[in-house]
């Protein structure tokens, strides 16, 4: 998958890499044009990631190649021993759920599960959450909570999954019911937007006492799509409707709802993932050295008075 | 229904459903439910209270909290707010307060329809969350009756966010083992469904009202096919266990109390 805004970058890269096979053929000296063509990639690199709209990051976050929530878990943990199904009825696959040691601790993992290619989105339902899914994790948390293991959520995906069988079991319990969880654990959690934060289905994982945001991650309210279709009757204007909507990590950090914003690599997460690893791998460790160090009986009320203060709205007098 | 407010001139109002005429002072005596169809129509939150509270005994609770535009959407966002007002007489998508029903003292909130679907966005959040406080905190138990399309899109993240929010009022009340009842009335769908209206110790429903996560459309649209009528209805989710039962509007003073008596009877 490419990225319009890439586009031109990806072309001048492999012109450049055309002129490296000459150059090493011995024949001709191109050094001269080779670095000419290199201050050209980092010139244009500075335009286009210096200048990233709403919806090029829409994009970003949602390019096919972004680490998942399993690459994350592969490349930062040194164990990790996968947790499956909800206990009632089924493994839903666009959560993925588990224990794991990071930084020689041990705690649960949870996170949406997208997929790389089609055939891969489909096994995972492009990380759309049924009410399995989120039922699974809820028992994971609370399985964690009783052993005193912190909480790490992965957040990815373009939302709840809105099937009829999903509806059927209760999809707006299911994640009313992990939301009413989160409040009350008494255990650290760290919510990490990796890529798309979709609505009801990231907050179904997505309550904690640090909240954090890759660079390039979107988190919303509503799909921008979804947005457009029902103020314009349009989906093209999407992109005017991720403007609005305030969707990306600097917006969201600004007005407070989100607390740490990791910065990516120039181009994004998918152009250099092991950068990324290492980022967020230093920022979980950090952060669980920092709450774990809080007693467990303190987070409830921490995370109360967190949300508690959440939103703005005016009070007239009488 | 709107109109019985909208067109008091009007004589006779014809039944959303079914569409026949309703003489308007049968129709409002009947507390808004078709006497042919029996089809509930959506109730103004002003209105519900009188009906449900003992006579003379509400008092409402911050009624001066009012919407801002935290996110300067534009979209004329602010001159649909004003036009919400003066359609509802409210400031924004609920009423909240405490009064009495057959002499049980009880909070509720009271969300209304008619004031931009019914959409929570920071003010939504802000007087639920001080209504499960303040019944906490009282000793009182609370009931809200749901009217709500979701989270309210212009206010973005902070829409979302006030699903936590209200449920750390639930938590409230939880630990004051205090009883919290929801009635969920059409339509009660997506953020409001997936927060305060389904974590409570009962959860009642007025018949047909249209309950769910995702919008009937958007789900016809994922999985290719057309879904049964009855399909998200209060009474699908009573089969399918998420719902204690469905009552009539015209029983549901009645249910209330007969509840409150009991867990006031421990």
């Amino acid at each position: 998958m490419i990225l319009e805004i890439e586009r031109p970058l990806l072309e001048l890269e492999s012109k450049i890499e055309e002129l490296r096979k000459l150059s090493t053929d011995g024949r001709v000296d191109l050094s001269v044009e080779i670095k000419a063509l290199e201050q050209k990639v980092e010139d244009l690199k500075k335009d286009i990631y210096s200048n990233l709209s709403a919806w090029d990051k829409v994009q970003i976050a949602r390019h096919n190649g972004r680490p998942t929530t399993g690459d994350y878990v592969e490349a930062m943990f040194s164990d990790f021993f996968e947790l499956r199904g909800d206990r009632r009825a089924r493994n839903d696959l666009a959560i993925l759920a588990g224990i794991g040691v990071i930084g020689g601790r041990t705690v649960a993992v949870i996170g949406h599960q997208k997929g790389k290619n089609t055939k891969d989105n489909l096994k995972h339902n492009f990380g759309m959450g049924s009410p399995e899914g989120f039922r699974k994790a809820g028992r994971v948390m609370d399985m964690a909570a009783r052993f005193g293991f912190p909480i790490i959520c992965f957040i990815d995906t373009p939302g709840a999954y809105p099937g009829k069988e999903a509806e059927e079991k209760g999809q707006y319990e299911a994640i009313a019911g992990n939301i009413l969880k989160m409040m009350s654990l008494r255990t650290p959690i760290i919510c990490m937007v990796i890529g798309e934060g979709g609505s009801g289905g990231a907050f179904a994982i997505g309550v904690g006492d640090h909240i954090i945001m890759l660079e390039n991650s979107i988190y919303s309210v509503i799909s921008p799509e979804g947005c457009a279709t029902i103020l314009w009757r349009d989906a093209t204007r999407a992109s005017e409707a991720a403007k609005a909507l305030r969707i990306t990590s600097d917006s969201l950090l600004k007005i407070g709802l989100v607390d740490e914003v990791i910065p990516e690599p120039e181009g994004g997460a998918h152009r250099h993932p092991e950068e990324v690893f290492s980022r967020v791998k230093e920022s979980l460790i950090r952060n669980l050295g920092e709450l774990c160090s809080i007693p467990g009986e303190e987070m409830p009320k921490r995370r109360y008075e967190k949300y508690r203060k959440m939103g703005v709205f005016k009070e007239e007098n009488g | 229904m709107s109109e019985a407010k909208e067109k008091p001139e009007e004589l006779w109002v014809k039944c959303q459903s079914c569409g026949v005429p309703v003489f308007r002072k049968t129709f409002i005596e009947n507390m808004l439910v078709c006497d042919k169809c029996d089809h509930h129509h959506k109730m103004p939150a002003r209105m519900r209270a009188e009906i449900l509270f003992d006579e003379g005994t509400f008092e409402e609770w911050d009624e001066n909290i009012t919407s801002v535009n935290p996110l300067e959407f534009a979209d004329d966002y602010e001159e649909k707010l004003e036009k919400d007002k003066v359609k509802t007489g409210l400031k924004d998508a609920i009423l909240t307060g405490h009064g009495k029903i057959e002499g049980y003292p009880v909070s509720m909130g009271i969300m209304e329809f008619g004031f931009r679907g019914g959409s929570m966005g920071s003010v939504v959040g802000e007087k639920v969350i001080r209504l499960l406080e303040k019944a906490s905190e009282k000793g009182m138990p609370a009931v809200i009756i749901t009217a709500s399309g979701g989270a309210r899109m212009q206010e973005g993240m902070y829409s979302l966010m006030q699903l936590a929010k209200t449920n750390a009022g639930v938590l409230r009340m939880e630990e004051a083992r205090l009883p919290y009842i929801t009635v969920l009335t059409d339509p009660t769908t997506a953020g409001v469904a997936a927060s305060y209206a389904s974590v409570a110790d009962i959860i009642l429903a007025e018949p047909k009202a249209i309950i769910g996560f995702s919008g009937r459309r958007v789900i016809e649209q994922t999985i290719r096919q057309k879904l049964p009528a009855d399909f998200q209805t209060s009474e699908f989710y009573l089969e399918h266990g998420f719902i204690d039962a469905v009552v009539h509007r015209h029983k549901l003073r009645k249910t209330l109390a007969r509840l409150l008596a009991m867990f006031n009877g421990k």
